[in-house]
């Protein structure tokens, strides 16, 4: 009889600590740190909403309000009627799409040569293409912007598309991917006859759509927020993308700051949108590449 | 507990079925042939990129470095001068002076990342209500864009309208001068790079911890470390390869920093938020003395070599121990 009751009270001793004193005070100041960092971190975002809906008179006003005196979209009718916010967007929808496409498909053909094919050179091909991926632009933008500007295409989407693409970090993520299919497999298809582009087409990239999602997600914000080149790269205030718009609307507004944070709130959104759906990907990518 | 980063090898491995012996019996035949075969089918594959590579990137690279020894005047064929321009950089004092606020603001941001990031993964990585939402928000700030980012900063610390300034005038501080005064504008910058970067250094500090095997941590309390114990003698040397990495990671981030800077302060006031990137764009855009720019650019290009060199040595040295 003693025992049980012995075993009982052994058993009983651990759960009476789980919820000591010591451990419950723990896990609250756990969950008001992470309360206070996750308000931390919103406070911006919810700022730049806050001020894209407000009149521009409590925006000028020296007084505290942490609320839109009145909601109202003022700010947005700016954007849209005064400048070409919707040209601006489409513009970035349509460089963000051309050189997603361009650079994926590249990158995706490139990594399979890096990772299953035998060449003379390859270590070093692949040490040099690699040595480039973490040069910033300021390195090239002398010579970039001379360079399209000799071949014509200063100021128009492709003096954007062109060294944007050439982009190898999606090189990396691809190959390491693309190494990790079993040779097996492949040699199993050249048994039945397959060529390589067969090979590629047919085995490859449907083992492939993990890694196309990520490097395309990766791509396309990337490209949708890239600022510096595209700021030496474009002219014309029709052609410009939504980073580019930003600035030259920070540029005419000054501190009138509703306007700018109504296109900022627009320019945001497409990626927040992104990202929340498919947050898995992007943290994995963001992970392997180290990019951002 | 989900490995996030693990996923994807998991669901590679999934898709392939066991080797068979066959096949691989059979291809070790025919392996000479196929090499000369594949050389010709590997230049096929990487010419598109290589072109790419090649006219946008490594051209412009060689051109800059031609450019850095020309002088500024126009386009085309200017005259040779040498190393005039890096002679020039020598006793540059704008030029030192951006090194300099580069290598500060290296400095404070990088540690300031590293902590804050292992910080709140050993936080998101504790038993926590509502863990998945937290990280979501802390992530989040990495997707937005530099100039939106940069843009919001203006907004929270404009001198007269901005949020923080009428904050400490509501609790009856002093206000800060955060646009004119160039310490204030400097913290600032730091404040809006930290906002951006926690979230990567979280994520890789996520992967590393839940690399550790727990029986490690239950060890532990059975000889009675404290959970500062714990964390100063487990977590911190475990998680040494995370650490690595994103130290070369912070400090090619940190070195490179152009949109926050550009849009916040423009390198002012006066020269005191000046870094090399900005000066370099300053010199090639605004000023239009572009071999100066290029000079500049080709000292960047060699610091950033450096750290990517250091950033191989050691993920080689990561790939072999496991």
């Amino acid at each position: 009889m003693a025992h049980p009751l012995t075993a009982r009270g052994n058993g009983a001793a651990p759960r009476v600590r789980r919820v000591s004193p010591a451990q419950r005070a723990s896990s609250i100041a756990r969950l008001v740190t992470a309360v206070v960092v996750g308000l931390v971190m919103m406070f911006p975002l919810y700022w730049m909403i806050t001020i894209a809906f407000s009149p521009s008179a409590d925006v000028v006003s020296r007084e505290l309000r942490v609320w839109p005196s009145e909601w109202t979209l003022d700010n947005f009718r700016t954007i849209f009627g005064t400048f070409p916010a919707a040209t601006w967007f489409g513009n970035s929808v349509v460089v963000t799409a051309i050189i997603t496409i361009l650079t994926v498909s590249v990158n995706l053909l490139a990594g399979y040569a890096f990772a299953k094919l035998d060449f003379r050179g390859k270590g070093f091909v692949f040490l040099l293409v690699l040595s480039t991926m973490m040069v910033p632009v300021q390195v090239l933008m002398v010579a970039q912007f001379r360079l399209v500007t000799q071949l014509g295409i200063y100021g128009t989407f492709w003096a954007v598309i062109f060294p944007s693409a050439a982009s190898a970090f999606g090189i990396f993520l691809a190959r390491q991917f693309i190494i990790a299919i079993p040779d097996e497999l492949l040699e199993a298809a050249k048994m039945d006859g397959a060529g390589t582009i067969r090979i590629f087409l047919q085995i490859i990239l449907p083992l492939c759509k993990p890694l196309i999602a990520v490097l395309v997600l990766l791509t396309v914000m990337y490209q949708w927020n890239d600022f510096a080149w595209p700021l030496i790269a474009l002219k014309d205030a029709q052609l410009f993308t939504l980073p580019i718009g930003l600035l030259y609307l920070q540029g005419q507004y000054g501190a009138d700051y509703g306007a700018i944070m109504a296109l900022a709130l627009l320019s945001i959104t497409p990626i927040v949108i992104m990202f929340l759906a498919f947050q898995k990907y992007f943290v994995q990518g963001l992970a392997r590449s180290g990019i951002r | 507990m989900s490995a996030d980063t693990s996923a994807r090898e998991e669901s590679t491995g999934n898709t392939a079925p066991p080797p068979s012996p066959a096949a691989t019996y059979r291809a070790k035949s025919g392996r000479p042939s196929r090499q000369q075969r594949s050389t010709g089918a590997a230049a096929g594959f990487l010419g598109p990129n290589l072109i790419l590579l090649g006219i946008f990137l490594f051209l412009p690279l060689g051109w800059a470095l031609l450019i850095s020894f020309q002088e500024s005047s126009g386009f085309g064929a200017s005259g040779w001068v040498g190393l005039e321009n890096y002679r020039r950089l020598v006793v540059d004092p704008t030029f030192w002076q951006s090194a300099l606020n580069t290598a500060v603001f290296t400095l404070i941001t990088v540690p300031l990342s590293l902590a804050l990031g292992l910080g709140l993964a050993v936080l998101m990585n504790s038993v926590l209500p509502g863990r998945k939402l937290f990280r979501t928000l802390i992530y989040l700030p990495m997707v937005i864009s530099g100039i939106a980012t940069a843009l919001m900063g203006v907004l929270l610390f404009d001198e007269s309208t901005g949020i923080v300034n009428k904050l400490l005038r509501e609790g009856g501080f002093a206000t800060i001068p955060w646009q004119s005064e160039g310490t204030a504008a400097f913290a600032s910058i730091i404040l809006v790079t930290l906002w951006i970067r926690v979230g990567f250094n979280m994520v890789i500090y996520l992967a590393g911890l839940q690399g550790i095997s727990p029986e490690l941590y239950e060890a532990a309390r059975l000889e009675g470390a404290s959970s500062w114990q714990q964390f100063r003698y487990l977590t911190v040397p475990l998680v040494g390869p995370s650490t690595f990495f994103l130290l070369i990671m912070d400090v090619i981030y940190s070195f490179q920093v152009f949109d926050t800077i550009f849009v916040m302060t423009g390198g002012g006031p006066g020269r005191s938020t000046s870094v090399l990137v900005t000066y370099a764009y300053e010199n090639g855009f605004v000023t239009r003395d572009q071999s100066y720019a290029a000079a500049i650019g080709i000292v960047i290009f060699l610091v950033t070599l450096v750290f990517t060199a250091i950033q191989w040595r050691g993920n080689r040295s990561r790939d072999t121990v496991g």
